[in-house]
């Protein structure tokens, strides 16, 4: 039988998940082969290319969002799962402990220097800084002993609180009281050495992201000397090697008005959206002549229209009520992905979602490798 | 990692906390990249009772991620982890008759690199037309 085409309106009607009051309905993908008569949804490379879409809403450094259409929630999902876990970035992984009077115990301490998020010239991190392997003592290699320029950022951070001379003994506020009654992100200080000079100085050198994450509160005569060695992991060893802060989809929304919501109905209509989702516009003479519109003897009254489905958070809240009912039916696009990429710092949101594509094209080629080579083959 | 420590001899009083600069040159390729070490490792095998049309995969450190994503057009194809603790990712695939389940599954590999492929070229389009739209 030969392959029949369906006409556009039902198509699009395919890709639409409902939403009712209670209950979804139509969630997983049915564009697979077999899975509707007559009709081929064999995977084909310029199919997809034809069909696929990339929309940007926003791309500022740390926060981007885009839209991809026509895309497998599969693949949509792999992206985010590797944007979150298996994207390499910079973190304190050792802290050595010379010296800490504060009240914050040793490890405590060294679990929050872990969460600092650190950022630095992107060609090093890149191509200069290497993966460091954890010594083998099997090997006989001590610890430390695989620690490099090229693998290791070491930072340290020597802090000690003071009283401000000249002032009162009674004053309360530590700002006013005390130097370095706050120990900051910024106060840690980066050591280069070996080549890590060429690659991160200047504009390049390694500094946290965020200055004013606050690590420790100290008092006078408290101090603060520990040395750091920062190296560069995935997330899905540690959370802290995580690139961004979240990465997260949804799906785009529909509204469809099917009856005409008119008068006051419109204005309450209105408000059970965000602002902007629903507009107010008059009701036409044109509309109001046409017999069976259902907008008779409306002229000039406000009726509800649909502006902007995309900042619908899907609350359902017109549901709720008796007036609207069969009057309005919600939904959301299967294959629309609203992407929302808010990076830590180290690189740029679009940057990261590229590198996402990158590592599961490089997943594919390694275990393709690895099928050819298989035994019993 | 062992020819280079062997051009490596910290002085004898270096404490732990200080890190020895490699004095020689940093060869390109990263000998520690888990990519790169990816291409190294014989990562699937096919479990026993498989025929040519139907058979089952094991993946060594791969999850959820990989498993949902390929779906190579089969009779039947499922992916499981048999056990959370464990870095191993299984697939099934049944194929018709006339192909096999490891080209099945290869093709499966190439077509998702194709759609990589699609997706940064269209992502990078976009993202340039972003741009001229916020200029003009």
């Amino acid at each position: 039988m030969a392959p029949h085409q369906p006409s556009q309106e039902y198509l699009d009607s395919r890709r639409i998940i409902g939403i009712n009051t209670e209950t979804v309905t139509d969630i997983s993908s049915i564009d697979y082969p077999g899975h509707w008569t007559g009709e081929d949804h064999s995977w084909d490379i310029s199919k997809f290319r034809d069909n696929f879409q990339v929309k940007f809403h926003y791309n500022n450094l740390n926060d981007a969002s885009f839209s991809l259409i026509g895309i497998d929630a599969s693949i949509a999902n792999a992206f985010r799962r590797i944007l979150i876990a298996e994207i390499p970035s910079l973190a304190i992984e050792n802290v050595f402990v010379y010296n800490n009077t504060s009240v914050i115990q040793d490890e405590v301490l060294a679990q929050r220097l872990g969460l600092v998020p650190f950022k630095g010239g992107k060609s090093g991190l890149l191509d200069f800084l290497k993966w460091r392997q954890a010594p083998d003592p099997e090997k006989g290699e001590e610890a430390g002993s695989t620690n490099f320029d090229y693998n290791t950022v070491v930072l340290s951070l020597q802090i000690e609180c003071t009283r401000k001379e000249g002032v009162s003994r009674s004053e309360t506020d530590p700002f006013k009281a005390y130097n370095h009654a706050h120990v900051y992100a910024k106060d840690i200080v980066f050591k280069p050495f070996g080549r890590q000079g060429e690659h991160f100085s200047g504009k390049d050198a390694i500094v946290t992201t965020n200055p004013d994450i606050l690590i420790a509160k100290l008092r006078h005569g408290q101090c603060i000397d520990v040395e750091m060695h920062a190296i560069k992991g995935i997330g899905s060893d540690h959370a802290k090697f995580s690139p961004v802060a979240p990465a997260s989809y949804r799906l785009l929304p529909t509204i469809t008005i099917l009856k005409p919501i008119i008068g006051k109905d419109a204005e309450k209509f209105q408000k059970c959206f965000p602002e902007g989702v629903i507009g107010l516009e008059a009701v036409t003479k044109k509309e109001a002549s046409q017999e069976g519109s259902g907008y008779e003897g409306h002229d000039g009254e406000m009726k509800a229209v649909v502006v902007d489905p995309m900042k619908d958070t899907v609350s359902r809240e017109c549901l709720r009520h008796e007036e609207f009912k069969d009057k309005v039916k919600l939904g959301r696009v299967r294959d629309h992905f609203i992407f929302g990429i808010e990076s830590v710092g180290q690189w740029d949101s679009d940057e990261l979602f590229l590198e996402s594509v990158k590592v599961l094209r490089t997943k594919c080629e390694a275990l393709k490798k690895s099928l050819t080579s298989m035994p019993n083959n | 990692m062992s020819s280079k420590k062997k051009t490596q001899e910290p002085d004898a009083d270096v404490s732990m906390g200080d890190v020895p600069a490699a004095d020689t040159e940093v060869a390109v390729a990263d000998v520690n990249d888990p990519a790169m070490l990816a291409f190294e490792e014989q990562r699937i095998r096919i479990l026993p009772g498989s025929l040519a049309t139907a058979a089952s995969f094991e993946f060594q450190k791969e999850d959820h991620t990989l498993g949902n994503a390929l779906r190579p057009e089969v009779e039947f194809c499922g992916y499981s982890i048999p056990h959370p603790s464990e870095e191993v990712m299984n697939i099934r695939i049944q194929t018709y008759e006339g192909t096999t389940a490891v080209e099945a599954l290869e093709k499966g590999f190439n077509d998702l690199m194709d759609l990589c492929d699609v997706v940064a070229e269209k992502f990078v389009a976009a993202r340039e037309e972003n741009v001229s739209r916020m200029e003009s």
